[in-house]
């Protein structure tokens, strides 16, 4: 995909918040002095009076959000996912998430793509601490496209949500004019046989490109872009299972508590298989460049299409 | 205020006390201690201030309320059951399994409540959205909030006076209830939140001290905060931790402990001597 456009996902909600603004007046929009990085920024420019800094304080902007929302409004909440997921945590479960309150919560600079910033800032546990609440719907698109698709199905679902952005410009493969997204359902991007990969946020774009480099290899694995982590689009993923036989998730994410043990999860309960599961291990990142941290943890397409060719043939 | 209308605040008031007995009593457990000090605060809030109709208890612009200190629900299920939100007899279901009337506040199953609370320091940063988008919406609503004195121990809610300042959430009023006592002793000795006005004004709100055991002064104060305008408006009132039941007055011990039976009988026979002082004139 190295002809392809490159954007950021944060773009796309940016993108998305200012239409909604436009075509709603019930949405309000929460962020924590970091409005140019989450791309708030734009809704803020077009909407003033409806975009509320409420500087550096999550926690109070959590429940801010949720008060917003217990008057009617559709809130979204924006911070880095460290903060947003992290931070504000006991916010987002207590008075977001057990009132069931209509709070949307836009979190950027997700994972180890962060980059330069460091392991402070590398939110590798947010999936896994949002995953925990009860009702809470948990996402991270693929490509800008799906961003933008994302936080408008959010604006219409009733209820708490959690979506996961990125800060780095990633390859845009969804046409905007016929793509429809769906909470809860995953997307084919290539039918396989072999092996099915999971994978979800930036490493879809790595999943397909491993895709092409297994089938080079003789190897026909059907690779599925996994917005919604939770609720998880179960057929799909017993689907995968019961026509590959072998599953690999690909997250950018601890290997604790994602996509990938929601997967396992599903799986060891419903139908055992044997699954591998490609994210951060037990630690903590470190400063870098992006891409050079990406492929040091194996959130690459070479990586992908190794484990899964060893893992096919094994 | 009438001398009539102070003594059926007076009734309301020592009926809120009566029902945060005979709720933790049956419950074997809550918060009789902050429920009481806060019991007149219930009492006039729920049967002169609020502008709330229990016949119609979502309704668009009807005043919010905020227990950001959400244990003391009792108090708060009592007001809004001597109100008319649910049957009083009802608060004898409190904390049980399958009763709607959960530990603390519960805005999806309790009529009446407007938030759920419980985790100190959040109701107030959930007033300040609920007042700031009431302003985008035109609502004429007002917001009341609730504080514990030792809950201002917690972060958030300097994070949130300094939001509602900011944004001029002049339809907004905190009270704190400041009867010196928490869990593990007096407020001053555990982590002092004084002086609690002074940074209240430092934070760019209008403040004042009460005696929140005084209807009157209570009436005055919440006068001038409806003619507060740009700022935020809070309430100090200096109260008695187990206001009304001598055995529970300024004693910790009574945070977070039920009355047996012969201590809510005890309790019950205090308060309903008083209650027929009360009605017989």
């Amino acid at each position: 995909m190295a002809d392809t456009k490159k954007i950021a996902t944060r773009q796309g909600y940016g993108e998305a918040l200012r239409e909604l603004g436009a075509a709603h007046d019930n949405v309000i929009v929460f962020d924590a002095d970091l409005a140019g990085s989450t791309q708030t920024a734009m809704f803020a420019k077009a909407y003033p009076q409806r975009h509320i800094n409420c500087g550096i304080a999550e926690g109070n902007m959590m429940a801010a959000a949720a008060g917003a929302a217990a008057m009617g409004m559709v809130a979204f909440a924006s911070s880095f996912a460290m903060f947003a997921a992290g931070r504000a945590f006991e916010q987002v479960r207590n008075s977001i998430g057990y009132p069931r309150l209509n709070v949307k919560i836009g979190a950027s600079h997700g994972g180890i793509s962060v980059g330069e910033d460091g392991a402070s800032h590398q939110c590798l546990e947010d999936f896994a601490l949002m995953r925990s609440i009860p009702g809470m719907v948990v996402m991270s698109p693929a490509d800008a496209v799906e961003a933008k698709a994302m936080v408008r199905a959010a604006y219409e679902r009733q209820g708490p949500v959690y979506m996961r952005f990125g800060r780095s410009p990633v390859p845009v493969f969804h046409d905007e004019e016929t793509f429809r997204f769906e909470i809860g359902k995953g997307e084919v991007m290539r039918e396989g046989t072999d092996i099915a990969i999971i994978a979800n946020g930036l490493l879809v774009a790595e999943a397909v490109e491993a895709g092409r480099l297994l089938a080079e290899q003789g190897v026909s694995a059907r690779i599925i872009n996994m917005a919604t982590i939770k609720p998880l689009d179960e057929e799909l993923v017993l689907k995968a299972a019961r026509e590959c036989g072998k599953i690999v998730t690909c997250e950018e994410h601890s290997v604790i508590g994602g996509l990938g043990e929601a997967v396992c999860s599903l799986l060891s309960e419903t139908l055992p298989t044997p699954v591998k599961r490609i994210g951060t291990p037990d630690v903590f990142g470190h400063s870098g460049p992006a891409a050079a941290l990406l492929e040091e943890f194996g959130l690459c397409a070479a990586n992908i299409a190794q484990v899964a060719q060893a893992f096919a043939k094994g | 205020m009438t001398a009539n209308e102070k003594k059926e605040l007076q009734i309301a008031a020592c009926k809120v006390r009566m029902g945060v007995i005979q709720s933790t009593h049956a419950a074997k457990a809550g918060h009789p201690g902050g429920s009481l000090s806060a019991a007149d605060l219930f009492a006039y809030l729920y049967c002169r201030q609020l502008n709330v109709d229990p016949a119609d208890p979502r309704k668009q612009d009807r005043d919010r309320f905020v227990l950001s200190k959400g244990h003391c629900a009792p108090g708060l299920y009592s007001a809004l059951a001597l109100r008319g939100f649910f049957p009083w007899e009802d608060l004898k279901t409190l904390r049980h399994i399958g009763s709607y009337l959960q530990g603390h506040p519960d805005m999806k199953s309790i009529p009446g409540v407007d938030m759920s609370t419980g985790s100190l320091g959040q109701g107030i940063s959930a007033a300040c959205g609920m007042a700031l988008a009431a302003k985008k919406q035109n609502n004429p609503c007002r917001v009341y909030a609730l504080l514990g004195d030792g809950e201002i121990q917690e972060g958030q809610v300097w994070e949130a006076m300094m939001f509602a300042h900011h944004y001029a959430l002049d339809n907004l009023c905190a009270v704190i209830d400041n009867n010196g006592l928490q869990i593990d002793g007096p407020v001053d000795q555990v982590m002092s939140p004084y002086p609690i006005l002074d940074k209240l004004r430092a934070f760019g709100w209008e403040a004042v001290e009460i005696d929140g055991h005084d209807f009157d002064q209570m009436e005055a104060a919440f006068a001038q905060a409806g003619t507060v305008k740009d700022r935020p408006f809070a309430i100090v009132m200096k109260t008695t931790k187990g206001k009304g039941v001598s055995f529970m007055e300024n004693q910790a011990g009574w945070h977070g402990k039920a009355p047996n039976d012969e201590q809510a009988e005890a309790a019950l026979g205090e308060l309903g001597a008083v209650l027929a002082g009360l009605e017989a004139v």
